[in-house]
């Protein structure tokens, strides 16, 4: 019994099932109090459902098997989040969960807003706010509104409004997914803190770096059991990484032979205004060029001007714009999605479920959608040639799932990304934008997206990946563009990029000396 | 042998649980049609009624068919009723007021039968050309000027309506073209019912087969023959039912046939056409669809042109019907258009519906409304009822998403 009284949340023997699938099998984890615990798996592990689970989505007697705080068991009612929280468990969501056009302070004590027989004391409630923000060294003001904040800042207001409800164990679900290399850096430090005031943290995660900086065990979860657990400081990338995808994994970026041909796209001193923000300028005099058989990688912090770059390209973003694009030489002028695709170019939107799918409609349908045509008479749609063509398609992309005809929702994140390709895929591009295509999905999902790169390339198609992620970049681009604040900082060849190099022309330190155009 | 058992029983079961949705209404509306028949002695039953009951259900299941495409773009249109109110006064004035004295003057040796033939012919375009005109009205500005639906077709629903008041001046407009009335009060002849009844079931056994053999071309899973025959068999038989009864009156009415041809163009439209699979996806994800290279703009702007033609259509039934053109026609519609598809399955959040889903909507409605009728209830009762049975429509159907996610 001493022995539980060290782990503040001790998983035990945890099965859950759903019609037709077993989601998580006899999963035991102890959590010791204090501590920093990472559970890392590959989309589809379990991760989430555990998640439910101990934030009292799911009801204690919809699972078997037990989960002990502080040596007692929990048993949460149905849809018993509130349950959770006066237990001093909080989740921070992988979807940010805060009212858009409410301010910080509104958001923070949703629900429990300080107030005498029902009127809300707005000053007490933003001086309470501003003693949060304070605690954790936060510049934000108790009054912004959430929506003119970043998404890193976002995040960190979520975490505020956890620790404000006097959180004990903090879980937090793919809390980096959508954060900067600065903003990852203050909530490593938000984390230390902390830990240091005695918060237990369950840090759930695919990307396996993150969790040697911060955690101090790692459980590894994979088609919902338990690989195993280990002390951060006796594990090793590579044993992780193995443990995740129940393999080896040699090489995180397959070599691609490819052989650059003449260029295909050429851009000359683009710049776009924004059409949401008066007088802000996105994109500043860029320019740059794309040849047939290249992957161009465009690197830069978030909110630096690189999918507005090419969402211009693509004809979708807006319409005050100069400069020319050149497509075979030829200037093209193109204003819509539909015009980009009839000049071959391809985009695969960066926000898959928001810009990519349609999710309640079939595979099927999401793959056919912009190559209708193709499958048209003068009136009715061949559905036999449509079926026939996303069939080879699928094959070609090896989209798992049972049938074409099933939801997009029922797929993995992995097999979403690959509908989302496969879609822009059909029309034949010549020029493949990609932004951020292995955003949120799995270790073995991703190196199959870049063989796919390859494959392409080889091909002769030209690609341009936009990701933030800087290994990603280094390992797959040819050549590099980073974009600072809507200009273009540099393009790099792969031989002269590394790591650091792009993180100082990313941040604007290292403008200047290497702007060389090619 | 047990082994393949079993597969069956499940791959029945999961088919039993994907259709669960056609199948509540389809049990919905046989206990409604058995509490009906128990509490008015089987008088709701009879052939008579049962003809009355599936004429009365037409004229909002025009309006509920073209409402499917507009909540499944994820807009709404509330002006309807009144649209088809404004249609049936002006294709009433048309032939009272000023189609007599224009056609005498210029046809004055022709006979009052053909002259007939020739005003019933122009009132029809006429009425085709005024749902046609709101919907241009309504397209441009909700799918170019950018003012949501809701806005555009509330506007509407009183600018409709006052231009009833316009056209009647507050009186009851009575038609008297025989021809005009048989658009909605004349039957198919029994032989010629008969005869569409054996086409529809040729057709029908055609299409499932002639898809099969192109599924086999295409060297597709089949499904087993037996489920496909057994779909054939049980359609064959209710379009013989069907006919049946209703020749056992009169025969088939003719706005129903109307309706049932409407229908089967707007389920073609819907399932085969680049429009349909685009209106879908627009309802589904409006930026997806966009960024796939679709003119969302001009989708809307096509859906909301054919729910105007569809109104066109519905006033010509309703003038029909009523003989008249009055300052209350109809009013209230749009709400049982509404209710119609969402009983039928249709999303209002957008991206799902389908048109055989609001027709069995329509029906369940116009159930609800002639069997209160016959049990002579009264008023108050029947729009309380109406309305509870919209929220329990809705309810189910939110209790039924909950469960399967």
């Amino acid at each position: 019994m001493s022995e539980t009284n060290d782990f503040i949340l001790d998983i035990q023997h945890v099965t859950k099932e759903f019609p037709g699938v077993v989601a998580l099998t006899d999963v035991s984890i102890p959590v010791k109090k204090g501590t920093i615990h990472g559970i890392c798996g590959e989309n589809g592990a379990g991760k989430s459902t555990l998640m439910k689970i101990l934030a009292g989505v799911y009801p204690f007697d919809s699972f078997q098997g037990r989960i002990l705080y502080n040596g007692e068991e929990l048993r949460f009612e149905r849809d018993s989040i509130r349950q959770a929280i006066e237990k001093g468990i909080a989740i921070v969501y992988q979807e940010l969960a805060l009212i858009p056009l409410m301010t910080v302070g509104e958001n923070i004590y949703l629900g429990r807003e300080p107030s005498t027989s029902g009127i809300i004391n707005w000053n007490k409630l933003y001086h309470e706010t501003q003693g949060v923000l304070d605690e954790y060294h936060l510049s934000i003001s108790p009054t912004a509104v959430v929506t003119n904040l970043g998404v890193g800042q976002q995040q960190i207001v979520e975490i505020a409004k956890a620790l404000s409800e006097s959180a004990k164990v903090l879980i937090l679900d793919e809390p980096t997914s959508a954060l900067t290399e600065a903003e990852v850096e203050i909530l490593m430090g938000i984390l230390a803190h902390l830990k240091e005031r005695g918060v237990t943290c369950i840090y759930i995660s695919h990307k396996v770096e993150e969790f040697f900086r911060i955690t101090d065990s790692i459980t590894v979860l994979r088609d919902g059991g338990v690989v195993g657990t280990l002390a951060t400081k006796e594990a090793s990338y590579e044993r992780i990484i193995s443990m995740m995808v129940g393999r080896e994994m040699r090489e995180r970026f397959p070599i691609g032979n490819r052989k650059p041909g003449e260029v295909i796209l050429e851009v000359r001193n683009l710049s776009v205004d924004s059409p949401y923000q008066a007088g802000k300028r996105s994109v500043k005099d860029v320019s740059f060029s794309v040849r047939k058989g290249e992957i161009l990688g465009i690197a830069g912090l978030m909110g630096s001007g690189r999918s507005e770059l090419v969402t211009t390209i693509f004809g979708e973003y807006g319409q005050n714009r100069s400069g020319e694009i050149l497509f075979e030489g030829a200037p093209v002028v193109i204003d819509s999605a539909r015009e980009a695709m009839e000049n071959g170019i391809s985009l695969v939107p960066e926000d898959r479920k928001r810009m990519g799918l349609v999710v309640d409609q079939s595979i099927l349908k999401n793959m056919s959608l912009p190559n209708l045509e193709r499958f048209s008479g003068f009136l009715s749609i061949n559905r036999n040639a449509e079926l026939n063509a996303c069939e080879s398609m699928a094959t070609y992309l090896a989209i798992k799932t049972p049938s074409l005809l099933a939801l997009v929702n029922s797929l993995s994140g992995g097999n979403q990304q690959k509908v989302v390709i496969a879609k822009w895929l059909m029309s034949e591009p010549k020029v493949l934008i990609l932004d951020e295509p292995t955003r949120g999905i799995d270790v073995g999902a991703k190196f199959e997206i870049y063989k796919l790169m390859n494959k392409l390339a080889e091909e002769g198609v030209a690609i341009v990946l936009v990701s933030s992620e800087l290994p990603e970049i280094l390992g797959m681009s040819d050549r590099i563009l980073v974009m600072h604040e809507g200009e273009c900082a540099g393009i790099v060849d792969r031989s002269d990029a590394t790591q650091e190099k792009l993180m100082a022309m990313a941040t604007g330190l290292l403008a200047a000396a290497t702007s060389e155009v090619k | 042998m047990l082994a393949t058992k079993t597969i069956s029983i499940t791959a029945v079961s999961k088919s039993i649980r994907t259709n669960i949705r056609t199948y509540t209404m389809i049990i919905a509306l046989a206990l409604i049609w058995l509490l009906f028949g128990s509490l008015t002695h089987w008088v709701f039953f009879e052939p008579r009624n049962l003809s009355n009951l599936f004429r009365q259900m037409t004229i909002v299941s025009f309006l509920a068919i073209g409402m499917v495409l507009v909540i499944t773009t994820g807009n709404i249109d509330l002006s309807v009723g009144s649209a088809t109110g404004l249609v049936s006064a002006v294709t009433a004035y048309l032939q009272v007021q000023i189609m007599p004295p224009i056609l005498h003057s210029l046809f004055p040796a022709m006979a009052a039968g053909p002259l007939g033939v020739l005003n019933t012919i122009i009132a029809i375009v006429t009425a085709l050309l005024v749902g046609l005109l709101i919907g241009l009205w309504q397209g441009t500005i909700i799918a170019f000027l950018k003012v949501p639906a809701f806005i555009v077709t509330l506007g509407g629903m009183l600018i409709f309506r006052g231009g009833v008041l316009a056209v009647t001046q507050g009186k009851t407009l009575t038609i008297y073209e025989d021809d005009f009335r048989l658009i909605a009060q004349g039957y198919v002849s029994d032989v010629a019912g008969w005869i569409v009844g054996a086409l529809v079931i040729v057709a029908f056994v055609y299409i499932v087969f002639r898809g099969r053999q192109q599924r086999k071309e295409f060297g597709f899973k089949l499904v087993p023959f037996y489920r496909d025959l057994l779909k054939a068999v049980v359609i064959s038989a209710l379009v013989v039912f069907f006919i049946f009864i209703m020749n056992s009156y009169r025969g088939i009415p003719n706005p129903v046939l109307l309706m049932a041809v409407v229908a089967v163009i707007f389920t073609y439209l819907a399932n085969n056409t680049k429009f349909g699979r685009y209106s879908y996806a627009l309802g589904g994800n409006k930026e997806a669809t966009r960024l796939s290279g679709i003119n969302i703009d001009r989708v809307v702007f096509t859906v909301f042109i054919l729910i105007g033609l569809l109104t066109g259509v519905s006033g010509i039934v309703l003038t029909g019907y009523v003989a008249a053109g009055t300052i209350g026609g109809g009013q209230n519609y749009e709400l049982d258009a509404i209710a119609a598809c969402v009983i039928g399955g249709t999303s209002l959040m957008g991206g799902q519906g389908t048109i055989i889903g609001a027709i069995v909507g329509s029906l369940i409605i116009a159930s609800l409304l002639n069997g209160m009728s016959v049990m002579n209830m009264d008023v108050f009762w029947q729009y309380i009822i109406r309305g509870l049975v919209i929220i329990a429509a809705v309810y189910i159907d939110v209790m039924s998403k909950r469960n399967r996610s």
